[in-house]
């Protein structure tokens, strides 16, 4: 499959069962919003090393938030429930409750419910107050710029992370260039998270070391520099490879995000120094969800 | 399916006791079992037919026509459904209410919606003393669910209240908020005296300056963000609360009472 110039591979990514929960922060104004999203969200890359994945979904308009100030919805994904709970308190307490003029809500009503504000109350000193309002309880915890408004819980349901594609191309400007050019347009999706810098990664990796205490290593496959030393995957006028991992809610909203992401790649084309689309897979072993490239852009 | 409608033939002798006639335990009845339930007033049983004409048949939406105030206990312990009352209603009007809908359109009296647990109540009259509140030696008033009082209420609104909203578009009497547990008691008109008498937590939120006792402490002017959504919650309701001209989100906040644990707030609109 050829389009506008650039090669679709005939593979697949590969991608696995995660837990994943999403949360509403409020503040004065959208830039304290963003600031506190930001450090809530900052640290978690990878599972690999951070405990889960998280990322800014999208900025919320007033009308879309609880309290009718500006917004920002996150997203955090962990291998199990029990992590997941433990990674959105521990931000939630140490970037949200910090952050000037933030609150903290509830962006998933169903599934099961973890703690958001619910332990976070304590630090309010026996001070804290309890609110429920139609149905919801809310704690208000009194800090030092007026009051910490969180809703007690979020919910906690099914996702699935890993989703990916590789964009090849001649140069390393070029590349990245393609990858900006897809994140723009994978971040007006819904239910979808790009949890890298940027949404980009340029260390993909391999399962697996020759160091036996590394479970990951580097891809020397889709490595350019490493072409004539390992069983490279690269053609010769390869000289950088980028990856956009993808986390979602559901199969559908990762191939969602994945078509528009490899569109805005291939719009660019092969004028622009992109050569062709992979995708990271592990032969099947690594996960149940398989994302065929020339499927989603059939 | 047309509402099952008690119309009152004349005013009995004596209060009656209105608790058989309610949506849950009239499911599945026709009406000539429900014109043959028992209702006490005073000492003698009456039938139903003996003091109402009953007309319709969906049991679950019930309509008392008709009605005055020493019709006790209407909606006791309802468990889903909707009862309306028009005209007045007597003492204990939706006593325990679990679940469903009451409304009013006249004054209703002492113990509204005492010891309610869910539900909604909308009087669009007057409400008696102890509305909302817990019967004498209970430690427990309305535990949840929203009372909305078009008019005025007595005195002792939300005595050892513990969960719930009541809103009261008009004034309220003396001990409005007394021994709350929590929850909260809007009111849009004044307030009594002996506001929050020994309240432990909850909210009092006022429209007009409260006459406080010395044991309330002033915290300051504050910009809540919890008010927003807690008038938000009203929207859908028919009544002064659902206006958004009216919400705000700035308040004088007073905490106490100190002579309790003090840990209740009256807000004041500023």
């Amino acid at each position: 499959m050829i389009i506008n110039g650039v090669s679709i591979d005939a593979t697949f990514a590969e991608a696995f069962p995660m837990k994943a929960t999403r949360a509403i922060i409020t503040a004065q104004n959208e830039k304290w919003a963003l600031i506190s999203a930001q450090a809530m969200t900052g640290f978690a890359t990878s599972v690999i090393a951070c405990g889960c994945e998280g990322s800014i979904e999208r900025v919320l308009a007033p009308s879309e938030t609880p309290d009718g100030r500006p917004g920002v919805s996150v997203m955090i994904f962990a291998m199990g429930g029990k992590g997941l709970a433990k990674q959105l308190e521990t931000r939630a307490g140490q970037c949200v409750l910090t952050s000037p003029t933030a609150a903290l809500f509830a962006g998933i009503d169903g599934g099961i419910r973890i703690p958001l504000g619910k332990n976070l109350r304590y630090f309010g000193d026996g001070f804290q107050v309890s609110k429920q309002i139609s149905g919801k309880r809310y704690w208000r915890i009194p800090v030092m710029d007026g009051e910490f408004l969180a809703e007690a819980t979020t919910g906690q349901v099914d996702a699935i992370g890993g989703g990916n594609f590789l964009v090849l191309a001649e140069s390393q400007p070029q590349a990245l260039a393609a990858c900006e050019a897809a994140i723009e347009e994978m971040r007006k999706i819904p239910n979808v998270i790009m949890p890298f810098p940027g949404g980009v990664v340029r260390s993909g990796s391999k399962v697996g070391s020759k160091y036996k205490t590394l479970g990951a290593s580097t891809n020397d496959a889709f490595c350019p520099t490493l072409k004539g030393m390992t069983k490279t995957e690269l053609s010769p006028e390869i000289e950088s490879v980028m990856e956009i991992v993808i986390d979602g809610l559901s199969k559908e909203d990762i191939e969602k995000a994945m078509r528009v992401g490899i569109q805005a790649v291939c719009d660019l084309g092969a004028q622009n120094g992109i050569k062709r689309i992979s995708a990271g897979n592990y032969g099947g072993k690594l996960g149940p969800f398989h994302f065929h490239l020339q499927e989603i852009m059939a | 399916m047309s509402a099952l409608t008690f119309t009152l033939k004349h005013k009995p002798n004596q209060r009656v006791d209105m608790s058989p006639l309610v949506c849950n335990q009239l499911i599945d009845m026709d009406l000539e079992a429900i014109a043959s339930i028992t209702l006490q007033s005073g000492k003698c049983k009456l039938r139903v037919d003996e003091i109402f004409t009953i007309e319709g048949s969906d049991t679950q939406n019930i309509v008392i026509k008709n009605s005055i105030d020493t019709l006790d206990f209407i909606g006791k312990d309802l468990i889903g459904g909707s009862i309306s009352v028009i005209g007045d209603a007597g003492a204990y009007l939706a006593f325990g209410l679990n679940a469903g809908e009451i409304k009013v359109t006249g004054d209703v009296g002492l113990y509204a919606a005492c010891e309610m647990k869910k539900g909604y109540l909308e009087v669009s009259g007057n409400a008696g003393d102890f509305l909302g509140a817990a019967l004498p030696g209970n430690k427990m008033g309305m535990k949840g669910g929203t009372i909305l009082i078009k008019g005025n209420v007595g005195a002792r609104a939300g005595d050892h209240m513990r969960r719930g909203n009541i809103l009261i578009e008009g004034n309220a009497g003396e001990y409005c908020g007394s021994r709350m547990t929590a929850g909260t008691i809007a009111v849009m008109g004044d307030t009594g005296r002996h506001l929050g008498y020994a309240m432990r937590r909850g909210t009092l939120l006022l429209w007009n300056n409260p006459i406080l006792s010395a044991s309330f402490n002033d915290c300051g002017a504050h910009t809540l963000a919890f008010l927003p959504i807690l008038f938000a919650s009203f929207k859908s309701l028919n009544s002064r609360f659902s206006d958004s001209s009216i919400s705000f989100n700035r308040v004088q906040r007073y905490s106490g009472d100190m002579s309790e644990i003090g840990r209740g707030e009256v807000l004041v609109k500023l």
